[in-house]
């Protein structure tokens, strides 16, 4: 049976989520501008256990950990950059829920501009040939109107065929 | 015995999904009535089967049968009845029962009202469900059992995880299985039309409703999971870009794309081939959203049940599905001839645009939501992509969308004239100016992107309005000629304006509570009072209670202003006896302007309680909002048109599925 791990693992699932708050009052700062910009640290910092809230939004104990690391270099006199770098020296470029612009990370960060390009591309290119501007004035729609022409009729409408267009009609008109 | 009938239910329904997706294709292949006569029955009987697969699980639930492996793992003697029966899809196994059940409804639907179809397309719409129908049966039957037993029986179950105990919650996976399920309608449609290599007007209209109705099913379902997380998670956020909340948002950007690009479809025979990979993509996107969630591969707050062994099967499964039909899809893509001149200036032309925006969105999604994932599988090491990546993408996306959606439905089919429409924008311009202005006056330290955002849906709420009056000549002819053309706007109309005011007013919403949200965390003793946003928040203490299944700890607030008594709050703060996890309940009342929101927590050694107060700007505008789109997508949908064919059963048979 399968039900012993899963046991095992819900009871695991259970400890993890061992009650705990997001941002409590007895970690803030007593200075309202450095509790200020802690927040908006926290705000980019990934609680690693939750996976994907900030250590702001979390209450995972370690983001609790993590909410006071920062708020204590920042007590220290750490500029924001300073706190950041402090994190990613010891937990990775994971934390940062703004992934850093490297190699790595390339194909992600140009990706959606390349693919807008391409599909701005593509809808320019299917514009031009449909728009009859492409060859010449009006080339295009009579290129459209002698490819129409050059494909095979379609095979004359049955009587069944002519009814049911004859009743569709009538229900959509006015 | 109860729980067998329903594994052998589900048993016949794999063996008649089989036949399903088998003779009528070979029939409508060779021209054979009497194969193809087969989908209609096969697919009633398929329903009737997984119904009563369905009924013995929910019996098993409300029954509280332990000797069912499933029902152990999510329910327990004292959840209260409603839960005991949302719990049946509140896991693995029994979701994916209930998305095959929806998907088998949908296709005795096309069955039952599809009589006006002709009937080789039928038959191969039905063939294509029952292939889909097919592969998740094996996954269920091979892999997640729901009706798997359990020996010796338990004396009583683990419980369903308490956020799941939530009204909001218990509705959210039916809401957006009819929308997955419902775009599986219009993926039908687009294979049988690829392999008959026909797609015209007629078909379009089929395919409109279905997914028009899957895209107000999930745009509901989306909302109603966004709002949960609003009260429930404690303090206020109701979109985090979490890879699951993605999975479902990917779905509907391609939806909406979908919706927009058949109405040229229908009206000007063109863009066919498009509309038919949009069909395949939304589909697509539809099913990893699924299995996204139940794979286990992403693991976030949302993730309740996760099993990696069946990773396998599910990647197996997509590479046939979408590798499948994007196979088909670029053989026989390229048979479909559109006809028709497509000028960029023009109301198709918007739409086109439109679909750009919204499939580059899609895509931005999807690299954003898979990326971590790939670049550990690649050994590249881990990354975390969270919201501000996707804010950075998706606000240049849509600023230049609104932009152009008060512009587009000015313009008119087939060849238009910018400077007539955007002539007639002169008053969304000028109250998208005094908003802005009058938002820097009020906040003038807040962000930037408010003032942006506000602006925006001022510009787009009066440019649909401009359209709307323009389309019933207001203040240029007599008042009742502009009567009599208001009540004779067909129904669609009706239902693009509302979705399109909708949205506008969703994005103020969206901005408001983006932009100028005031919080105030701090520990109160009875009788303390803390000022946020003018509004005073007096503790009258909180007290020790229980609820059917948990422990509540209630505070009490009085909300003043000016002295007078606004509202009193509750908030909860619940323990839940089996789990020992903990939920919050905040306490909100909505107001015009924005929502007093509180919430209590665990009192400490001195006697006070942690309290968070918040009030948030226009949230009450983001869910009026989408309540307006559904609403216009529910009008659109009720549009005679739609039913042009079969006008009573047809409608009887959308109304039934939008009742299921």
């Amino acid at each position: 049976m399968k039900t012993g791990p899963f046991i095992l693992a819900l009871l695991l699932g259970l400890l993890w989520t061992a009650p705990a708050w997001a941002v409590n009052p007895d970690e803030m700062l007593a200075d309202p501008v450095l509790e200020k910009r802690a927040r908006e640290i926290s705000k980019g910092l990934r609680c690693l256990v939750c996976q994907n809230q900030s250590i702001d939004d979390s209450d995972a104990d370690l983001a609790k950990d993590l909410r006071i690391i920062v708020r204590n270099r920042l007590k220290a006199g750490d500029s924001d950059g300073a706190v950041v770098d402090y994190v990613v020296a010891r937990y990775g470029d994971f934390v940062l829920l703004k992934p850093p612009f490297k190699g790595t990370t390339l194909v992600l960060w140009l990706g959606p501009a390349v693919i807008g390009g391409l599909g701005l591309w593509a809808m320019i290119a299917f514009l031009r040939r449909h728009s009859g501007q492409g060859g010449g004035q009006g080339g295009g729609a009579q290129a459209a109107i002698a490819k129409a022409a050059s494909r095979p009729r379609p095979p004359p409408l049955t009587d069944d065929e002519k009814k049911k267009l004859r009743k569709l009609l009538k229900e959509d008109g006015p | 015995m109860i729980p067998e009938i329903g594994h052998f239910a589900l048993i016949l329904a794999l063996l008649v999904a089989f036949v399903q997706a088998t003779m009528p294709m070979v029939g409508a292949h060779r021209g054979n009535q009497a194969w193809m006569a087969i989908a209609r029955p096969a697919a009633l009987t398929q329903f009737g089967l997984v119904a009563v697969a369905f009924g013995c699980l929910t019996q098993a639930y409300v029954t509280s049968d332990f000797s069912v492996l499933n029902v152990f793992q999510n329910s327990h003697t004292a959840k209260p009845l409603l839960y005991k029966i949302s719990g049946v899809w509140g896991n693995h196994e029994g979701s994916l029962l209930l998305w095959v059940m929806i998907l088998s409804l949908f296709g005795s639907a096309v069955a039952l009202f599809g009589t006006n179809l002709p009937p080789g397309l039928r038959a191969r719409v039905l063939g294509v469900q029952a292939m889909i129908a097919l592969g998740f049966y094996l996954f269920m039957l091979l892999t997640s059992n729901p009706f798997e037993r359990l020996s010796p029986v338990p004396l009583n179950g683990s419980d369903l995880n308490p956020l799941l105990q939530d009204p909001g919650l218990a509705f959210h996976p039916p809401m957006l299985y009819l929308g997955y399920v419902g775009f599986s309608m219009a993926f039908s449609f687009a294979i049988a039309a690829l392999i008959e290599g026909r797609v015209d007007a007629a078909w379009a209209r089929w395919v409109r409703p279905w997914a028009l109705a899957a895209w107000c099913f999930l745009t509901a379902g989306i909302t109603l999971g966004s709002w949960w997380a609003y009260y429930e998670l404690g303090w206020g956020g109701w979109w985090f870009w979490d890879p699951v909340e993605n999975a479902s948002f990917m779905p509907w950007l391609a939806g909406t794309a979908l919706l927009h690009s058949s109405t040229v479809v229908e009206k000007r025979d063109t863009l066919k081939g498009w509309t038919i990979l949009l069909a395949i993509v939304t589909f697509s996107l539809s099913l990893l959203g699924t299995f996204l969630v139940r794979s286990g591969v992403l693991t976030s707050v949302h993730t309740f049940a996760t099993d990696p062994a069946r990773g396998i099967f599910i990647l197996g499964l997509l590479i046939v599905v979408i590798g499948g039909s994007l196979a088909l899809f670029a053989w026989r893509g390229p048979a479909l001839v559109s006809t028709g001149v497509f000028q960029p200036i023009s109301r198709e032309g918007a739409l086109l645009f439109n679909n750009l925006v919204m499939t580059t969105a899609a895509a931005a999604v999807l690299l954003g939501t898979l990326y971590p994932l790939l670049l550990d599988a690649i050994g590249g090491g881990k990354v975390s992509v969270g919201a501000p990546f996707f804010n950075a993408v998706f606000i240049p996306l849509m600023v230049p969308m609104i932009v152009a959606m008060a512009v587009g439905p000015l313009l008119s089919w087939k060849r238009a004239d910018m400077k007539p429409a955007l002539s007639r924008l002169w008053a969304a311009g000028g109250v998208m100016i005094v908003a802005m202005i009058a938002v820097w006056a009020v906040e003038t330290d807040g962000p930037f992107m408010g003032i942006v955002g506000i602006g925006l849906a001022a510009w787009l709420f009066m440019g649909i309005l401009s359209e709307l009056a323009g389309r019933i000549r207001l203040l240029q002819g007599s008042l009742s000629e502009s009567l009599s053309r208001l009540r004779r706007t067909p129904r669609a109309a009706w239902g693009m304006t509302l979705a399109h005011l909708g949205l506008a007013i969703t994005i103020a919403g969206m901005t408001g509570a983006g932009a100028w949200k005031v919080e105030s965390i701090q520990a109160m003793k009875p009788g303390d009072r803390v000022s946020v946003a003018g509004y005073d928040f007096v503790f009258d203490g909180a007290r020790s209670g229980t609820g059917p299944n948990y422990s509540i700890l209630s505070g009490t607030f009085r909300v003043l202003r000016d002295g007078q008594l606004v509202t009193m709050l509750y908030p909860e703060k619940r323990v839940y006896n089996v789990s020992q996890q903990p939920t919050t309940e905040a306490a909100i009342h909505t107001t015009f302007l924005g929502d007093l929101y509180a919430v209590v927590g665990d009192e400490d050694e001195t006697g006070a309680f942690v309290t968070r107060l918040y009030f948030n700007p226009l949230v009450g505008w983001m869910w009026a909002g989408v309540l307006i789109m559904v609403f216009g997508g529910v009008l659109s949908l009720s549009d005679r048109r739609h039913r042009v064919g079969a006008p009573k059963k047809r409608g009887a048979g959308l109304a039934q599925a939008a009742s299921a």
